[in-house]
């Protein structure tokens, strides 16, 4: 676009005009540029995917085919059987969902999108990742030591988590705490920087409305994170010394108490949905918009609807455990919060579906992935509101209708959502365009086995199956040959999908080497980030950080007769 | 490399960069020491008997510590004050002042801990204890993390570089000294 843009110069000091030369270690072991940062948690965040989807495979593997030697693990025991459910769900909120979805993107994106040349503190986020890092060889580490891997599931409920005689996994048990707050830390002082950049760091004329729509929704998801976690990180500390000390926090018969952890745990647990929630939703905003080429049908709507659910999402949280023994009384107003929260997600959608109503649809590959976000998402989100329903959920707690529910929300966020983003943000990040052929079939092989995997268990839950059991031949009743076939359905479809992702890696690895060069702006967009080279130099715009002038979301605007889209760097 | 990023030294929101992120930095710990504090209010006040346990807490030494900790973040308002007016040595040596009283602060807690733990009150004794040591112990924790920050800051400050980091470090301190205003009543005082 015009070149004759007024742009800041580094001032007095040398910014960012020292150009020696980085060594390999500088550049890729210790970096400090936002962009490679991101890059080593999107990396780390996609391997722990894998690993995640493996363990997934192994149990469900086990499930459809008790007693198999499961090819790539051999004879899965009872004890392997919960060090595989309970890791499988720790890595994929933690160590996938959480680096890919919050760290990867707001690193790479926010500088980006705001027209800053890093963020604040190039330092800390560097530290951030190094801290991140270490907890991620903390779990998987904890599969080699003597007793293995913690198996008292994701949820960690003392005294199964607290006592060695229990658990029997007396190393694995504090290795997995332990790799849990060391992750707490990492993502707090990562947030430091999405909140204060974004606060702070903006382009001149980028007033707080002109904020594209997925820098605010993960900066309000940090936000979310910091005012959430407090609790859990101190109930972390307590759990270790219980381990390890003898203190008797959670312990009933010495004056402990484990509900105290329950709450604890929940009162994290429920806005930590949220925080990944909200940076998949801002992704979606992005992809929606640009390829309908239509401005967001309401800007404030979404962005006061994002605050209100973070807000509403700490009134929540005991919905988790309506038949731990709380007061029915309290029951019925976690029933009332949660069916509340659900409105404004609601509303966001429609204003995505509103944003969408009449737009010039092209459905490229992330296009097609927002759209399946939505789709998806809003199974996941409906099945919710029967669970919240306390009455309901004194039936359908602990079965596979819980687990269903949220593997159609976690889903969309973790998988969907990243791989709207990924696909969306590659041409920027490496310069070259991915197939969108494959893309589409990696896309269609993804999203029909997804489904073939999780309705199913919707229907077994309702009938009755149980979570967390390691073969269902020990319970009569939920044996029944309709049963195992499900089951047995379900673990093919997912066979198909992993096998499918390797269509995904096979296109990103093909596209990086040999794909056909993206230029600045492949997909005609408005924000900032697409105004620079792909991929962004050092200090992203080394002739002059941009000014903005108008919003992200000028798609289709009636003034401007001779283009569908108006950047927000160009002069009226 | 150590190049500042310009985006350090902008200011859209009108308040210094740093003196934001210490803020947000400071509105993450009141939630994690506000679930351990909570936590032991309502366990507290469940468990009468914990006002015998409690009744073993040395209040002087509480005192004696809340008063170090005051004077201590006197030091760190007069080194800011200092700093404030471009005087970076004076700065310095106020920060190892306050740095001193946090040191003090450690010392008594060493003593007050080694005479109970030799007198069978440990972390693992009753549940009371447990949340005695934890609180206290995440909060000293805080504190030699604060001490060897403010060393750092100080060295630079000696040379009259980044003078702005003394107040950052000032305000954290403050928060550290707020905490123990609460510790002080809820395990010492309350009785």
């Amino acid at each position: 676009m015009a070149e004759s843009i007024p742009v800041e110069h580094a001032e007095g000091h040398d910014g960012h005009h020292d150009h020696h030369e980085m060594s390999f270690s500088e550049k890729y072991i210790f970096p400090l540029d936002h962009k490679r940062i991101a890059m080593q948690y999107m990396f780390t965040g996609m391997a722990m995917a894998v690993v995640g989807g493996f363990m997934a495979y192994t149990f469900r593997m086990q499930i459809a085919f008790p007693g198999i030697e499961v090819p790539g693990w051999g004879h899965v025991t009872p004890v392997d059987y919960n060090a595989l459910i309970t890791n499988h769900g720790t890595i994929m909120i933690f160590w996938v969902a959480m680096p890919v979805l919050l760290a990867a993107f707001g690193n790479y994106l926010i500088p980006l999108m705001i027209g800053a040349d890093d963020m604040v503190f190039p330092k800390i986020n560097r530290l951030s990742y190094q801290i991140f890092l270490l907890s991620t060889v903390i779990i998987l580490a904890a599969f080699f030591v003597e007793g293995g891997a913690f198996g008292g599931a994701w949820t960690a409920y003392p005294p199964l988590s607290s006592k060695a005689e229990y658990s029997l996994t007396p190393l694995g048990s504090s290795m997995w705490i332990t790799a849990v707050a060391l992750e707490f830390i990492a993502f707090l002082l990562g947030g430091i920087n999405f909140i204060t950049t974004t606060m702070n760091a903006r382009a001149p004329g980028m007033k707080m409305w002109d904020i594209p729509m997925v820098v605010w929704m993960i900066v309000i998801a940090s936000v979310l994170f910091m005012a959430s976690v407090g609790p859990l990180l101190a109930g972390g500390v307590m759990l270790f010394f219980d381990q390890n000390l003898g203190t008797a926090f959670f312990d009933p018969d010495k004056g402990g108490d484990p509900i105290l952890w329950q709450h604890l745990f929940w009162f994290f647990g429920h806005p930590e949905v949220y925080v990944v929630l909200l940076p998949a939703i801002g992704i979606t905003a992005e992809c929606i918009t640009v390829f309908s080429r239509k401005k967001l049908f309401g800007y404030k709507t979404v962005l006061y609807t994002a605050i209100g659910t973070g807000v509403l999402s700490f009134t929540v949280w005991a919905h988790h455990q309506f038949i731990a023994g709380i007061d029915p009384r309290m029951a019925n107003i976690f029933t009332v919060t949660t069916l509340l929260i659900s409105v404004p997600i609601a509303e966001m959608m429609f204003v995505y579906i509103a944003t969408l109503y009449g737009g010039s649809i092209t459905l490229t590959t992330p296009m097609l992935w927002a759209l399946a976000f939505i789709f998806e998402f809003l199974i996941g989100g409906i099945t919710g509101i029967f669970l919240g329903a306390s009455g309901n959920d004194i039936y359908l707690h602990d079965t596979y209708f819980v687990l269903a529910h949220f593997h159609y929300t976690f889903y969309p966020i973790a998988i969907i959502g990243t791989y709207a983003g990924f696909t969306f943000w590659f041409p920027k990040m490496f310069g070259k365009m991915m197939n969108d052929s494959l893309g589409r079939l990696h896309f269609w092989l993804t999203i029909i086995p997804f489904n073939v995997i999780f309705l199913p268990l919707f229907v077994l839950g309702l009938a009755g199956q149980h979570r967390r059991i390691y073969d269902y031949r020990n319970f009569p009743d939920l044996s029944e040959p309709w049963m195992q076939d499900m089951r047995m359905l379900a673990t093919t479809a997912l066979l198909v999908m992993l096998g499918a992702q390797l269509i995904f890696f096979y296109n990103v690895y093909t596209a990086w080497r040999n794909g056909p060069k993206a230029g600045k702006n492949p997909w005609n967009s408005n924000t900032l980030e697409w105004t620079t080279d792909s991929p962004p130099p050092h200090g992203n715009w080394p002739e002059g950080l941009p000014t903005v002038y108008r919003g992200p979301y000028e798609y289709s605007h009636p003034d401007r007769k001779d283009s569908d889209f108006w950047p927000q760097n160009e002069p009226a | 490399m150590s190049a500042r990023p310009i985006a350090t030294t902008r200011s859209a929101a009108g308040i210094p960069t740093a003196r934001l992120a210490v803020w947000w930095i400071i509105a993450s710990e009141i939630v994690i020491f506000g679930g351990i504090l909570g936590s032991y209010i309502m366990h507290r006040m469940a468990h009468g008997i914990w006002a015998d346990y409690a009744a073993n807490t040395n209040t002087m030494v509480g005192a004696t510590n809340t008063f170090v900790l005051l004077t201590s973040s006197l030091f760190a308002v007069l080194a800011h004050q200092a700093a404030e007016r471009g005087d970076g040595k004076r700065a310095a040596k106020l920060l190892y002042m306050t740095c001193g009283g946090g040191a003090v602060f450690l010392c008594i807690k060493a003593f007050e801990w080694n005479y109970e733990i030799s007198h069978g009150m440990t972390i693992s004794s009753n549940t009371f204890w447990s949340f005695y040591y934890l609180a206290a112990g995440v909060h000293a924790a805080h504190i030699i993390a604060g001490c060897i920050i403010m060393l750092f800051v100080a060295q630079t400050a000696k040379r009259n570089e980044e003078l702005h980091r003394v107040e950052i470090i000032g305000v954290y301190w403050h928060f550290v000294d707020i905490v123990w205003i609460f510790l002080f009543p809820l395990l010492y005082i309350a009785k």
